[in-house]
C-alpha cells in the first residue's frame, strides 16, 4: 500500500468512527421516545387528567393532582425569579461596569452548574426548618433558585443585542434612563425574553430532586402554599420505583404528557426566537 | 426632570440589588451547607470522608461508600461519553452536510431537554432488566475472570448507572464542543487542505489542537453534570453502600443517598451528615464548573456558547 493509499485510508476509517458516533448518540434517543410513546400512549386517557392516583395495586387513576401541584410550583417560582433575572441582566448589560458584570456572568454560569439537589438542600434550610414543615412555598424557592441564572443569562444576551443607536434616540428625546430600558431596550427584546423564560420553565418543570424535601409530594389535592403539594415529575418518580404494574403504566403516561409540554415550550420558544429581528 | 432622575435611582437601585442577588444566592448557598453540616463535621472530622459505617440508628457516619460510588460512576461515564461526544460534534461541524449536520445537532439538544427523572424511568424499566438479561450475563461468561465483572447480574448496577450517566452527559459535551469547533477560523483549515492534507490530517492538526481547551472545558462540565446528576443514579444504581470492584454490583452515590434519605432522616446528626455530603458536592460542583467555565471563557472570550450546562 502506498502512503497516500494509507493516508486516504485512515481518513475514511475515521470518517466512518465519527458518523458512527453520531449514530450511536441518536440511538438511546430513539429508543426513550419509542417506550415513552409506546407505553404511556396506552396509558393516557380522559382519568390521567382528572384523577387523583389510585392505591397502589389498584388500576386506572390519574396524575390530577400532580398536574395541578406542578403548575403552582412553577407559577410561584416564575413569580419569584422571572423579575430578579430579568432585572438583574438589566444590570449586567446596561449599568454595570466590565469587571462586576463579569464578575456576576461568571457566578451565574457557575451558579447554573450547581447540582438541583443541593438548591433543594439551600430551600430546606432557609424555609423548610423555620416553618416546620414540607411546604409549596420551600419547592418553589428551589425552582426559582434554578430559574434566576437561566433567565439572566437569555436576558442579556438578548438586550446585548439592542442597537446602541435605538436607546440614544430615546435618551435624545428626553427620555429618562430608566423608562427607555423599559420601554425601548426590553421591548425590542421582548420575543428574546420570552424565549429565555419559557426554556427556563421547561427546564424546572421536569426537576425532580430540588422537590423531594422541599415540596415533598401529596397523594391526595392540596391547595395550601404552606402544606407539601403533589408535582409531576416527583409522581413519576414513586410509581417508577414502586412495584406495581398500575402504577408504573401511570409514570409512562406522565412521562409522555410531561415531554410533550416540554417540547411544546421549547418549539414555542423557538418559535418566538425565531420572529426576532431589530 | 427631578422625578426623572428619581425614578433613574430607584430602578439602578433594583437592578444591583437583582443583580447581586446571584452573589448572595452563592455565598448564602455556601454558608447555609457548612453551618447545617457543622454538627458532623464536628462530631466526625476528617473520619467522615475516610470511614464506611453509615448508620442511622448507631448515630456513626462515614461517606466512602458514597464518594467511591460517584467517583467511579462519574469517571466510566465520561471515559465512554468523551470520545463519542467529541466524533458527534466533529460529525456535525466538519463532516455532515449542512442539513444533515443541523438535524443531528437539534436531536442531541432535544437529548439534553429530557428531564433527569424520565432517564430513570427508562433505565430501570427497560435498561435495567435489559442488562440483567441480556449483558451482564453475557460480560460474567465470557470476562468473568475480570474482577470487575464478577458477581450476579442484579440489573440495577454501577454498570446502569455508567450507561445512563453517559447518555445523559453525551449532549452536553457534544454541543458545547460543536461550538467551540465553530471558533476555529476558516482559514486554520483552508491552509491546512492546501498543504494536502486529508479531512481527517486537517481535523487532527488544525482544528483539534485548536479547540483542545475548549475542549477539554466541555468535558469537565460534562463530570460537573454527572456528579451531581441524582434523580436517573438513583433508580439504576441499586442504592446499596459497598465498594465492590464489580460494575455487576449495586452502589450508591453522594447525590442518591441525600435523595434517599433526606426527607425522612429524624436525627440531627443524619441530617447534618447528608448535608455534609451536600456540602462536599457542592464545593466539587463550584471547583468543576468555575474551571470550566474558565477554560470555556478563554476559548469564546466571554461570548455566549450557546449550550447551557
Amino acid at each position: 500500500m502506498t502512503h497516500l493509499a494509507w493516508r486516504k485510508a485512515k481518513n475514511a476509517g475515521m470518517i466512518l468512527l465519527m458518523a458512527s458516533a453520531a449514530l450511536a448518540v441518536l440511538v438511546p434517543l430513539a429508543l426513550i421516545f419509542v417506550h415513552i410513546v409506546r407505553m404511556g400512549g396506552s396509558a393516557v386517557n380522559l382519568d390521567f387528567f382528572t384523577r387523583i392516583p389510585s392505591p397502589p395495586g389498584e388500576a386506572g387513576g390519574g396524575m390530577a393532582n400532580g398536574m395541578a401541584g406542578s403548575a403552582i410550583l412553577i407559577g410561584l417560582a416564575s413569580f419569584l425569579g422571572i423579575p430578579v433575572g430579568i432585572f438583574g441582566a438589566v444590570y449586567l448589560s446596561e449599568y454595570g461596569g466590565n469587571r462586576i458584570s463579569a464578575i456576576i456572568r461568571f457566578s451565574a454560569d457557575v451558579l447554573a452548574g450547581v447540582p438541583s439537589i443541593i438548591t433543594g438542600m439551600v430551600a430546606y434550610a432557609l424555609l423548610v426548618v423555620p416553618m416546620k414543615g414540607f411546604s409549596a412555598l420551600a419547592g418553589a424557592l428551589a425552582l426559582a433558585l434554578i430559574m434566576i441564572p437561566i433567565v439572566l443569562r437569555t436576558t442579556e444576551e438578548q438586550l446585548k443585542l439592542v442597537p446602541t443607536s435605538l436607546r440614544e434616540a430615546s435618551l435624545a428625546l428626553g427620555v429618562p434612563l430608566w423608562r427607555t430600558t423599559l420601554k425601548v431596550t426590553l421591548r425590542s427584546a421582548l420575543t428574546g425574553v420570552l424565549t429565555g423564560i419559557l426554556l427556563a420553565i421547561a427546564r424546572i418543570a421536569g426537576e425532580t430532586a430540588p422537590l423531594l424535601f422541599t415540596a415533598l409530594g401529596n397523594q391526595f389535592w392540596g391547595w395550601k402554599l404552606t402544606q407539601p403539594i403533589a408535582a409531576m415529575p416527583l409522581q413519576i418518580f414513586n410509581f417508577a420505583i414502586s412495584p406495581y404494574e398500575d402504577w408504573h403504566r401511570l409514570a409512562w403516561a406522565g412521562a409522555l404528557v410531561l415531554v410533550t409540554v416540554m417540547f411544546g415550550l421549547s418549539l414555542a420558544a423557538r418559535f418566538f426566537g425565531r420572529s426576532r429581528r431589530y | 426632570m427631578e422625578k426623572g432622575v428619581s425614578g433613574d435611582f430607584i430602578f439602578k437601585g433594583v437592578t444591583v440589588l437583582f443583580a447581586f442577588s446571584i452573589l448572595a444566592i452563592l455565598l448564602l448557598m455556601v454558608v447555609e451547607m457548612a453551618r447545617e453540616s457543622l454538627p458532623a463535621i464536628g462530631t466526625f472530622g476528617w473520619r467522615f470522608v475516610i470511614g464506611r459505617d453509615w448508620d442511622a440508628v448507631q448515630g456513626n457516619f462515614g461517606a466512602l461508600s458514597y464518594i467511591w460510588g460517584s467517583v467511579v460512576s462519574s469517571i466510566l461515564a465520561l471515559l465512554l461519553a468523551t470520545p463519542l461526544s467529541v466524533g458527534t460534534a466533529i460529525f456535525i461541524t466538519e463532516i455532515a452536510p449542512k442539513k444533515a449536520g443541523g438535524l443531528i445537532a437539534s436531536l442531541v439538544e432535544l437529548l439534553a431537554a429530557i428531564p433527569s427523572v424520565i432517564y430513570g424511568l427508562w433505565g430501570v424499566l427497560v435498561m435495567a432488566p435489559w442488562l440483567q438479561k441480556t449483558v451482564e450475563p453475557f460480560l460474567n461468561d465470557r470476562l468473568g475472570f475480570i474482577p470487575i465483572f464478577q458477581g450476579a447480574p442484579y440489573g440495577v448496577s454501577m454498570l446502569a448507572a455508567v450507561f445512563i450517566l453517559m447518555i445523559m452527559v453525551v449532549p452536553i459535551i457534544t454541543s458545547i464542543t460543536k461550538e467551540v469547533l465553530l471558533t476555529v477560523p476558516q482559514s486554520q483549515k483552508e491552509a491546512a487542505i492546501a498543504l494536502g492534507a486529508t479531512r481527517w490530517e486537517m481535523l487532527r492538526m488544525a482544528v483539534l489542537p485548536y479547540g483542545k481547551s475548549g475542549i477539554l472545558g466541555a468535558v469537565i462540565l460534562g463530570l460537573g453534570r454527572a456528579v451531581g446528576e441524582t434523580m436517573a443514579v438513583t433508580m439504576v444504581i441499586g442504592n446499596t453502600p459497598q465498594i465492590s470492584l464489580s460494575l455487576l454490583a449495586p452502589a450508591y452515590t453522594m447525590p442518591s443517598v441525600i435523595a434517599n434519605e433526606f426527607a425522612e432522616a429524624t436525627s440531627k446528626l443524619h441530617t447534618s451528615a447528608l448535608m455534609e455530603i451536600g456540602l462536599i458536592l457542592l464545593a466539587v460542583t463550584l471547583i468543576i464548573n468555575g474551571l470550566a467555565q474558565l477554560l470555556l471563557w478563554s476559548v469564546t472570550r466571554g461570548q455566549q456558547r450557546g449550550g447551557r450546562p
